[in-house]
């Protein structure tokens, strides 16, 4: 492209915008991680750095409950991502191997229904639905909610991928006569893979991140880490909720970092596939 | 992609077609069974009595509507009148969720616009900074900011020591914290999806358009924003539609007077006020209006692909 | 291929059967446990903690922020996940007429004779059939002295506050209690049935309402400490403890009157660990283990021989010592059904 067209592309005014936006975005998470290094327990004056609350969230008064509740998040995250990363495969295999059939746009909405109805509506239907049938509200019925809206999350970029791959692999492999298993486990498996595991990431950190709907279907005692916080947050902001903020903070960009690494490695396997 | 084999989408799927049901009914099963029907019960239950004190009696009552829309009085007596409260409710929850979406699309767009323009090896970090705030959890970022804006929090103690103001200014508890929260969270959601139209978009176009004369802003009007009206939209629907239903922002940063749609439904379940009926029958109008956004969108994406 | 080692069959499954094994461990001890539902920041884990020891009994604890939503949770289909809870006297005396809690003899409770006189035949629950003293104390307002330095005596500072504090009142999001305030501030019965007193009732909040910053109860103590209110309705004990935290805040007991309230460890019906329920309060009627609570949440015990054992600093705080000249409180009464309704409205009106 020319220079000309190079200076046209750009708009003034527009890096500054950029700019002011990652300062929005970041401003408020870097405050929260200066001040939970903050030796002082009142939360607002900076009594200077220290280590406490760090220490404080593993072995306060309160670290019980939030061992606890990161464990329950944990496990609740890692089951919901097994059971729709699962689901959502098998689900992208149906929609986009099956040409055109009617009732697939249909089928294609109700995949996607939970990103669709506002998380405040499912939380009440859930609840709704646990209290109609007798179902005792506690950890499952939290994995079961957990695993539903999972289901579009993991679906979305599974599906993205295998509209990029032709089914002339999976059918050449057929054709040589390879049992659908083994087309599906030696030829389409190894090529969706990144998708499949962008999808498990994307459902694990949504189930870890959901407080709305867990607040609703959790049963007595038992809680996940965002709704121990926010019981914790609604009595005042602590030090120590900030170090646990912190912590996960740490954990969303590892995740990111591992997303993004996986991406790479992603493209670089399409890399024989294409040639 | 462009080196894979042709897609030839038409004689698609001879290897898996033919289990096609089977390996659909996982997901229509667990989704219709934990949410297809809970949405069809909550109908039901918002036409149901509410007990005294809680709980709710299987006998039918349109009394959770009615009140919703009607005004009857303190002691049922007086002359029928329309309720304004919880109408009240839903406006200033559609008005909060459309301004947030203004200046999402406001800040997002020329965001999107500089990252999808940088050169691939800048283009990767801004892209990676927009995209963490996005996985942080929504609980902690509301919290964040919250901290940030109390009166005597950092922000005011800072722009104290300044001496840009002389008094803390009054954030928490008001609209324009809520409206804060509401932007905040759900920016990210703007960026990304624009950034992605915005890859795509072939700029030999912006070229054409420069060469026919068109200056820089009627180049971004004629050309550029048409092109990548999809991604906008796809934004602006993701910011509108987890807004309007927002709890954490609302309760965390608004008080008694900055109710929303969200807050409101809460309220009715978890709070002390245990009118389930009334709270499906918000429930419903709040997915009504989300069912009839989400529709105009549909037909608008079916129009420009037509 | 790295990631494919990472995500191969075995290693999923051996991840999930490993999740489900953890999950089933600890849903298979269910012998030794204790579901208690309680107000927030209300008992110190330490003492939980010692319970839990002394008793080898695994305690869970899920907390509520006011009457109201304690009961229309347990009514939403909780009942039968908790042993005890922790209602305030007229809640005790609703979920009594409801039939949602257990009986006990006072033979099941070898500490039952420790309960002081006072408390021992109360209205709510005569005999104590259901439940035992937990902590008592009074509902009023704490003013910040930084922004107002009036009399603050007066339930005025709540239902019509000078401009200077408009837009700085935080109000207990807790109905039974703001509506009995209110009507101490009007002179007007609790559950008054009389049309004009309603009306005057409803006009005085509506009026009010805008000059209330927020309705929140678990939040309470921090909008005093952090300065967000100049005025907080809040309960005694709660607002001793903001002052500790620093605030430079004085509690009132009005001259029109205040709340008064006890609050209960009551048996719940359907209790899944009657058994360990009951040693629980037993154990909360030592006097050395409610002194504890005593000095963590500020307010007085209902038991004998805790007054020893309390901190000095406790027993000189001006919130747990009403001044000399101050009326008597009163306690939160329960209407009937056809009385509460036209109360569930205004509240209902107040709260949007």
């Amino acid at each position: 492209m020319s220079a000309a067209g190079e200076r046209i592309k750009s708009y003034p005014g527009f890096g500054l915008l950029a700019a002011t936006c990652l300062v929005l975005l970041y401003a408020p998470l870097l405050v929260v991680m200066v001040y939970s290094f903050n030796d002082s327990p009142s939360i607002t004056r900076w009594g200077g750095f220290s280590l406490t609350w760090y220490v404080d969230v593993f072995t306060g008064v309160e670290a019980g409950k939030f061992k606890v509740a990161a464990w329950n998040s944990i496990t609740i995250a890692l089951m919901a991502t097994v059971a729709s990363t699962l689901i959502a495969t098998s689900a992208a295999i149906g929609m986009t191997r099956s040409g055109q059939w009617r009732g697939k746009s249909a089928s294609f909405a109700l995949i996607n229904l939970p990103i669709m109805v506002p998380e405040i509506v499912t939380a009440v239907a859930t609840l709704i639905f646990f209290s109609a049938i007798g179902f005792k509200t506690g950890y499952l019925s939290i994995l079961l909610a957990h695993i539903v809206f999972c289901i579009p999350f993991a679906y979305l970029p599974i599906a993205a991928r295998l509209q990029g791959v032709s089914s002339s692999y999976e059918e050449a492999a057929i054709d040589l006569y390879a049992s659908r298993w083994q087309a599906f486990r030696f030829v389409l498996l190894p090529i969706l893979l990144p998708g499949i595991i962008s999808g498990a990431l994307l459902a694990f950190i949504v189930s870890l991140d959901d407080f709305l709907i867990t607040n609703f279907v959790k049963g007595a005692g038992v809680e996940t880490l965002p709704t121990a916080i926010f019981g914790a947050v609604k009595q005042g902001i602590k030090p120590n909720i900030m170090a646990i903020s912190t912590l996960m903070l740490l954990v969303s960009i590892l995740f990111v970092t591992v997303s993004w690494w996986i991406g790479r490695i992603g493209e670089k396997a399409d890399a024989p596939v294409s040639e | 992609m462009a080196g894979i084999a042709p897609n030839n989408s038409g004689v698609d799927g001879a290897a898996f077609s033919g289990l096609k049901n089977r390996l659909l009914l996982p997901s229509w099963l667990t989704i219709g069974v934990l949410l297809v029907i809970p949405v069809l019960l909550m109908l039901v239950y918002s036409f149901l009595t509410k007990e005294f004190r809680g709980g709710v009696v299987w006998e039918f009552s349109i009394a959770a509507y009615d009140q919703f829309f009607l005004d009857r009085g303190l002691f049922g007596d007086e002359p029928v009148k329309i309720e304004w409260t919880y109408i009240n409710i839903f406006i200033r929850s559609i008005v909060q969720a459309g301004l947030a979406t203004f200046f999402c699309l406001l800040i997002g767009f020329p965001t999107a616009y500089y990252i999808a323009t940088r050169p691939p090896s800048t283009r990767a970090f801004w892209l990676f900074m927009v995209t963490v705030p996005y996985w942080v959890n929504l609980l902690i970022r509301t919290v964040s900011m919250k901290f940030l804006i109390r009166d005597s929090g950092p922000l005011n103690q800072w722009l104290l020591q300044l001496g840009v103001i002389s008094e803390p200014i009054h954030l928490i508890n008001t609209n324009v914290a809520v409206q804060l929260g509401l932007f905040y969270s759900y920016l990210p959601f703007m960026v990304l999806p624009i950034y992605a139209a915005v890859e795509r978009f072939d700029f030999a176009l912006v070229e054409a358009a420069h060469d026919l004369y068109a200056d820089r802003m009627t180049t971004l009007r004629r050309v550029l924003i048409p092109a990548v009206k999809p991604g906008i939209i796809a934004g602006c629907i993701l910011v509108f539609v987890p807004s309007l239903g927002a709890f954490l922002a609302p309760d965390l940063l608004g008080g008694a007077k900055n109710f929303m749609i969200g807050s409101l439904i809460e309220e009715q379940f978890k709070g002390s006020a245990g009118n389930w009926p009334f709270g499906a029958a918000a429930s419903m109008i709040l997915l009504s209006l989300v069912l009839v956004v989400l529709m105009f969108y549909a037909r608008n994406e079916a129009r420009s692909r037509s | 291929m790295k990631v494919k080692q990472l995500f191969n069959r075995r290693n999923l499954l051996s991840a999930a059967v490993s999740a489900g094994l953890m999950l089933g461990a600890s849903a298979a001890n269910a012998e030794g446990k204790l579901s208690i539902y309680h107000w927030f920041e209300y008992i110190p884990q330490e003492l939980l903690d010692k319970f839990s020891a002394e008793y080898d009994v695994e305690v869970t604890m899920d907390t509520f922020d006011s009457n109201e939503s304690m009961l229309a949770s347990l009514k939403a289909g909780k009942m039968g996940s908790y042993d005890v809870s922790v209602p305030g006297d007229y809640m005790v005396e609703i979920m009594r007429n409801d039939g949602m809690l257990d009986s006990f003899e006072s033979s099941e409770l070898s500490n039952f004779a420790n309960i002081e006189d006072q408390w021992l035949d109360v209205g709510f629950d005569p005999g104590r059939k259901h439940s035992i003293p937990y902590q008592w104390g009074s509902t009023s307002f704490s003013v910040n002295r930084d922004v107002f330095d009036g009399d603050i005596r007066t339930t005025s500072l709540l239902f019509d506050p000078p401009e200077e504090l408009a837009g700085k009142i935080n109000m207990l999001d807790s109905q039974g209690e703001v509506m009995a305030l209110a009507s101490i501030h009007l002179g007007i019965p609790q559950c008054s049935t009389d049309r004009g007193e309603l009306e005057s009732l409803f006009e005085l909040l509506k009026a009010a309402k805008p000059k209330w910053a927020s309705f929140n109860s678990d939040g309470a103590k921090d909008v005093l400490v952090s300065g967000d209110a100049a005025v907080g309705m809040i309960w005694n004990g709660f607002g001793a403890k903001a002052r500790a935290e620093g605030a430079n805040i004085e509690y009132s007991y009005p001259a029109e009157g205040y709340v008064v309230w006890m609050d209960n460890v009551v048996l719940l019906k359907d209790a899944p660990n009657r058994d360990n329920a009951l040693k629980f309060m037993n154990f909360l009627l030592e006097p050395e283990n409610i002194a504890a609570v005593t000095n963590f949440a500020q307010y007085t015990a209902g038991v004998k021989g805790v007054s020893d054992l309390l901190d000095a600093e406790l027993k000189a705080s001006p919130e747990a010592n009403p001044p000399a000249d101050a009326p008597a409180g009163t306690f939160v009464q329960v209407c009937d059904e056809a009385t509460q309704v036209f109360y569930d409205k205004i509240w209902t009106a107040l709260k949007k």
